[in-house]
């Protein structure tokens, strides 16, 4: 039998900067720096022990100011596919220790307007007043339209989210619940079906991780964890057509559903199956994100995601635990980026066992995602913590 | 009967045509609706492009929509994406009659009774000497 790809490749490091709403004094380069040092701090290795950088806008002066030169580095979006970068840069042997990183603060200062990140300037859909939220919920009307799902569901997920939030102390949002999901729908509407609290927050941090070879990863302190699938699907850039759940070319595949074809990829890498995964490290942008993604990725039936997610089954000591440092909604939410690579480090922390808040009790298979359909992609990546 | 959904006023972002999209603004300044037709394939292509989304084909031409169509999907905005915009509105993905899918903003319709499947028609509403926008509102 083939070797799997990621055989000799292992997640050594992590680390989150501090996360606040606003990081007074720093910019995004200093907090990015900052995750670098802890993660340097978290493996026992120095700057001389890098050889390549993913780290977005800030790789060429990180390559730079640690003098990592000359290293190999990527030109990959900061998030699971960066990670799936670096790790097949180490399959190949372009280099042995890989350092991803990303950051965000001082970027969000106009407040009367939503994010930055979030508004699109394409020119047809610039003058329609359209940003991350309105373009999500067009996904999930539909899937109402379609299937009967609730605001009370998705009001189910958000609760859920921001509670494991409410409990973890290093959580944006530390301590802002308990929350039901009637004061979810208690919260302002922003962009019908979603209120205030089924969205994502906005805040500033950073966060790095360390990759290397299996064999480096013996000497090191940490449990090593390993990349056991991964993938990616696209549909077209983000925020600049009209985000329609049933966008498809000739293979009848739909952006509705994407991340369904990179799940597969993934499981079948990986040779596991959806009972393997202990816990879900989803990318929560908006809660109806959730119960697409359990319907994408196959662990039910198209049109049952939202009765699927009731009943405890994505809480804590639930059958399919979801995003249990908070998510966007409540632990942090960068920007474009940090925050996606934070499903991945919390998926880490779960398998070293390592979790102050909602750890899963002997957690072996973790799934991690990013992006959303509203966005016409979704990234998937399998994390265990045995070798593959 | 609750408000009116109504257009937005000039100082909101407007759209920067490029080569191959000018022909669809050039349009809305007369009150077409025009989109792309592909002369190998026959499939439709929008929003506009430089090639066809069925065979990739590079010939394609424009032919002029009914501007009739459904509501596909729509969410109410309270929100304003930046302080240019006046709430509410309501964003709507519009399936043409045609077979093609555009984005644009619901108008002449309360804001509570929006929903999905209801037969809407184009309206233009010009912001700019360059720029008209194609709204939708009621068919009937």
């Amino acid at each position: 039998m083939a070797k799997h790809p990621f055989h000799d490749v292992a997640i050594v490091g992590i680390a989150n900067s501090e996360q606040a709403r606003v990081l007074e004094g720093h910019d995004s380069t200093t907090i990015t720096f900052q995750a670098v040092h802890r993660v340097l701090a978290d493996t026992g290795l120095g700057p001389s022990d890098i050889d390549g950088v993913a780290a977005g806008q800030f790789s060429g002066p990180l390559t730079y100011y640690m003098r990592s030169g000359p290293s190999w580095r990527s030109h990959m979006a900061p998030s699971i596919p960066i990670i799936l970068d670096a790790a097949s840069a180490i399959a190949a042997g372009q280099c042995h220790t890989v350092l991803v990183a990303h950051g965000s603060a001082g970027v969000y200062t106009e407040r009367a307007s939503t994010a930055p990140w979030t508004r699109p300037a394409n020119e047809f859909v610039v003058a329609y007043g359209m940003f991350t939220a309105a373009e999500f919920a067009l996904i999930a009307r539909r899937h109402m339209h379609m299937h009967g799902t609730t605001p009370e569901q998705l009001a189910t997920v958000a609760a859920t989210i921001r509670n494991n939030g409410h409990v973890h102390p290093d959580a944006v949002y530390h301590g802002r619940g308990p929350f039901t999901p009637d004061d979810i729908l208690a919260s302002r509407m922003v962009a019908d079906p979603f209120h205030l609290l089924d969205c994502a927050m906005t805040s500033e941090g950073a966060c790095a991780l360390i990759l290397t070879t299996r064999e480096r990863a013996q000497d090191l302190p940490n449990t090593p964890v390993y990349i056991l699938g991964g993938a990616c699907d696209s549909f077209g850039p983000s925020y600049q057509h009209p985000p329609a759940w049933d966008l498809a070319g000739p293979s009848g595949r739909n952006n509705g559903y994407t991340g369904r074809w990179a799940a597969q990829k993934s499981f079948a890498m990986a040779e596991l199956g959806h009972g393997d995964v202990d816990v879900c490290e989803f990318y929560d942008p908006f809660s109806f994100e959730i119960i697409r993604q359990f319907e994408a990725y196959g662990f039910c039936e198209e049109g049952e995601g939202g009765d699927f997610i009731m009943g405890g089954r994505i809480g804590p000591g639930g059958q399919f635990p979801v995003t249990t440092d908070g998510g966007t909604m409540s632990f942090s939410h960068g920007g474009a980026a940090v925050q996606q690579l934070q499903r991945v480090i919390r998926g880490v922390e779960q398998l070293r066992g390592a979790c102050v808040t909602s750890q899963v009790p002997d957690a072996q298979v973790a799934m991690c995602s990013n992006g959303g359909a509203g966005a016409l992609f979704t990234d998937v990546m399998l994390l265990g913590t045995q070798t593959p | 009967m609750s408000e009116l959904l109504q257009p937005q006023s000039p100082g909101i972002p407007l759209p920067v045509p490029t080569v191959f999209s000018q022909p669809y603004w050039d349009g809305c300044k007369v009150g077409e609706l025009r989109y792309q037709r592909c002369g190998d394939c026959g499939a439709i292509t929008m929003d506009p492009a430089p090639a066809c989304s069925a065979c990739f084909s590079a010939n394609l031409h424009w032919e002029v929509s009914a501007g009739q169509g459904e509501v596909y999907s729509w969410t109410t905005v309270w929100r304003p994406q930046t302080p240019a915009f006046t709430v509410p509105y309501a964003a709507v993905i519009v399936a043409l009659d045609e077979g093609f899918w555009l984005l644009s903003n619901l108008i002449n319709y309360p804001v509570d009774a929006v929903c999905v499947g209801m037969r809407v028609k184009a309206a233009f509403v010009e912001l700019s000497d360059e720029i008209t926008l194609p709204y939708f509102e009621p068919a009937s």
